[in-house]
């Protein structure tokens, strides 16, 4: 079943002619993902790479391909307006990975969000991977800006604020023999569609996902109230990783939401939350899936 | 991005916030003819760095307090005199302290009460939120922690904006009435306008005073702007002071990478926030301390890295460096060239571990390898992360 996407799912492009969405729709074609329209304003009746349909709105090309997911790669001024189109097309999925929106673009994005029937992942974010059965994982559902090969088809479940930090946890995770399920970037603003929570619900409600790994990064409280329902509802082993354990507080450490400010949001707090919740706790970045296997294993 | 005090102040005037008259000064003279031009009886000046705690900071020359109330305006030039082109240490400095270039001349206020008001962005509820307590000129948090019961907050609703019963009902929370509470609901209105339109993600007005004549004044702010918005906002760029920013965070963002400047002597360079951050932990982990935060970004150049390669230098504290690229998007071989050009260029002085993973890492481990030069290489980041600090402390013995 694999969680948001499966290699069935039909993809349009928003932002598909610009140099970072062409080489990233591009990537996903070579890795089987059904990307099947691409949108630029003023560009509609033109081929991408002489097969992808383009389209004017994101309202034409879902009616004309079925596309239901969105991948964002417009520039930040343009995104929230992009998003925004995304939701009134009525898309099941936007995934954005712009990054440089300003947060008060997505407060109101936010706001507009509540009552429709979209979900948004991102933005900020590396996309999401559902792993293929073919040669290097391909045949599945590549959204985004992971690099496909790293993956294998499995029931690991990984979810994470960080892009790099999340294809360490599944290199490690494939080069141990162990596939994932899906693998979800939700982004590293403050202000986010999907929750590190909300993903681990899914990721609990999925029988083809048996363990978790789940990465998080100083600032906010998200790791905190994803820790607090697993201790109550999750029966899956998870793993979890803090970043930014050593950052200077204060400091905006690259991702515009990893920030220790007026003591909150700490990685001590966040590693004791997990601690608190069961969660399986990576002393490094680099026994993530070490650290996993090891608990599943105790709780055979 | 921050800005000085009578900048804040000047934002203040422009967007209708009551705070104190006062005029900036780059000269004591300058300093002298804001005096007189205020002719209040008391005068208070201020010497102008982005950093806190000024009034209990010492000056190198041994002259104490960058902040000072005066009576006369001869005595406002000595005191300008006294900290112009001196350099201020405060807690918040660091030992280096801050180049003292402007002061802030401004009038006294004499103040009955001192409240605390802010306007800052709610990761919870992805909403701003107005803050106001009744315990001004003091450290909120602490007040948080002791006295909840004297905090107030009124969330925002993202599509309406502030609403003007919100602001009265925290004028009434805060125990004002009369023509007070009218002034300080307009203050909050006023005040969430400039949050909005500048883009903020924090305003902090501390203290928020009533004055002894009545009056309700923001007499200290601190400003933070949300620099995924700085684009829409040249005004606000242009407040920017280069001076108060570290000069290889300056360099770095020139060639859009993401360095900040730690106490530590093992230099790190990474591609992705939440690696670097990691890769930071693990060098602590393994008994080093690192020297910064480096995010070369998702597709960095040749040049980048060699121009990554010579901040991380410029730092005299560096004693090894370890670079640690996971290339899904990256190309290990283009961080390989950028290695190679940086080491021709810069002679590298302290021993340098390259770690390698990914997209064409088996043709940058080779390239690294051919060219003969002294590289330390690593199979994975645990490996990478003992490699280093094995090969500073060797250097160190």
């Amino acid at each position: 079943m694999a969680i948001l996407v499966t290699p069935e799912t039909r993809v349009l492009v928003q932002g598909i002619t610009g140099s970072f969405g062409s080489r990233h729709a591009q990537l996903s074609l070579d890795y089987g993902t059904k990307i099947v329209a691409g949108v630029t304003p003023g560009k509609g009746g033109q081929l991408f790479e002489r097969v992808v349909p383009i389209f004017d709105t994101v309202a034409q090309a879902a009616r004309e391909t079925g596309a239901t997911v969105s991948a964002i790669f417009v520039p930040p001024p343009f995104a929230a307006d992009s998003i925004l189109e995304g939701v009134d097309a009525g898309l099941d999925l936007v995934i954005c990975i712009t990054e440089g929106i300003p947060v008060a673009d997505m407060v109101r994005v936010k706001a507009a969000l509540k009552g429709s029937k979209t979900r948004l992942i991102g933005p900020n974010c590396p996309g999401v991977v559902t792993p293929g059965e073919g040669k290097d994982s391909q045949g599945g559902c590549r959204i985004g800006i992971a690099p496909g090969y790293i993956h294998k088809k499995g029931n690991i479940g990984v979810v994470s604020r960080s892009g790099t930090l999340t294809y360490e946890a599944v290199w490690q995770l494939t080069t141990r023999g162990f596939g994932q399920s899906t693998c979800v970037g939700i982004g590293g603003d403050p202000v986010n569609g999907t929750s590190h929570l909300d993903v681990l619900k899914m990721f609990n409600d999925d029988p083809e996902t048996e363990a978790i790994i789940m990465i998080g990064e100083i600032g906010g409280s998200a790791e905190e109230e994803a820790a607090a329902w697993i201790k109550e509802n999750c029966k899956k082993p998870v793993a979890g990783f803090i970043a930014g354990g050593t950052a200077p507080a204060g400091r905006r450490m690259g991702h515009a939401g990893a920030i220790v400010s007026g003591g909150k949001g700490t990685a001590a707090a966040k590693i004791e939350a997990f601690r608190d919740a069961g969660i399986a706790i990576a002393d490094t970045p680099s026994v993530m899936a070490d650290t996993l296997i090891r608990h599943m294993q105790e709780l055979k | 991005m921050n800005i000085h005090e009578y900048q804040a102040r000047d934002l203040f005037e422009k967007f209708g916030v009551a705070s104190p008259r006062g005029k900036m000064a780059s000269t004591p003279r300058e300093a002298e003819i804001a005096a007189q031009e205020l002719g209040t009886e008391k005068i208070v000046i201020k010497a102008q760095i982005h950093a806190g705690g000024r009034g209990k900071g010492v000056f190198t020359n041994g002259f104490k307090g960058g902040v000072h109330t005066c009576s006369r305006p001869e005595e406002i030039r000595e005191m300008a005199a006294k900290m112009l082109g001196q350099t201020l240490v405060t807690h918040q400095t660091g030992p280096a302290g801050r180049m003292v270039n402007k002061v802030y001349v401004v009038e006294a206020a004499e103040i009955a009460k001192e409240l605390y008001l802010a306007i800052l962005l709610d990761r919870a509820s992805s909403a701003p939120v107005v803050i106001a307590s009744t315990q001004g000129g003091m450290d909120i948090e602490a007040v948080a922690a002791q006295t909840p019961e004297k905090i107030f907050r009124e969330s925002v609703h993202p599509l309406l904006g502030l609403q003007p019963f919100q602001a009265r009902k925290l004028a009434a929370a805060l125990g004002l009435h009369g023509p007070q509470a009218a002034q300080a609901a307009k203050l909050i209105l006023a005040l969430y306008k400039l949050f909005i339109t500048c883009d903020c993600s924090l305003v902090e007005v501390n203290p928020l005073v009533i004055t002894k004549t009545g009056e309700v004044l923001a007499l200290d702010a601190k400003f933070n702007f949300d620099d995924n918005a700085l684009y829409r906002h040249p005004e606000i760029v242009a407040l920017r002071d280069f001076t108060e920013e570290d000069p290889r965070e300056v360099e770095a963002s020139k060639y859009c990478l993401n360095y900040i400047g730690l106490e530590g002597n093992i230099a790190c360079l990474v591609n992705g926030a939440g690696l670097a951050m990691a890769t930071m932990d693990i060098i602590k982990h393994c008994g080093g301390e690192p020297a910064n935060f480096l995010d070369v970004g998702g597709s960095a150049t040749k040049e980048q890295v060699a121009a990554a390669f010579k901040i991380i230098l410029s730092d005299p504290n560096v004693k090894g460096i370890l670079v640690n690229i996971f290339g899904g998007i990256m190309r290990c071989d283009i961080i390989a060239e950028g290695i190679l050009a940086a080491m021709q260029e810069t002679h590298l002085p302290v021993p340098l571990v390259v770690r390698l993973e990914g997209s064409n890492a088996n043709l940058g481990k080779k390239l690294i390898k051919d060219s003969g030069l002294a590289v330390i290489s690593a199979d994975s980041l645990a490996d990478g992360a003992e490699k280093i600090v094995a090969a500073v402390k060797a250097q160190a013995a």
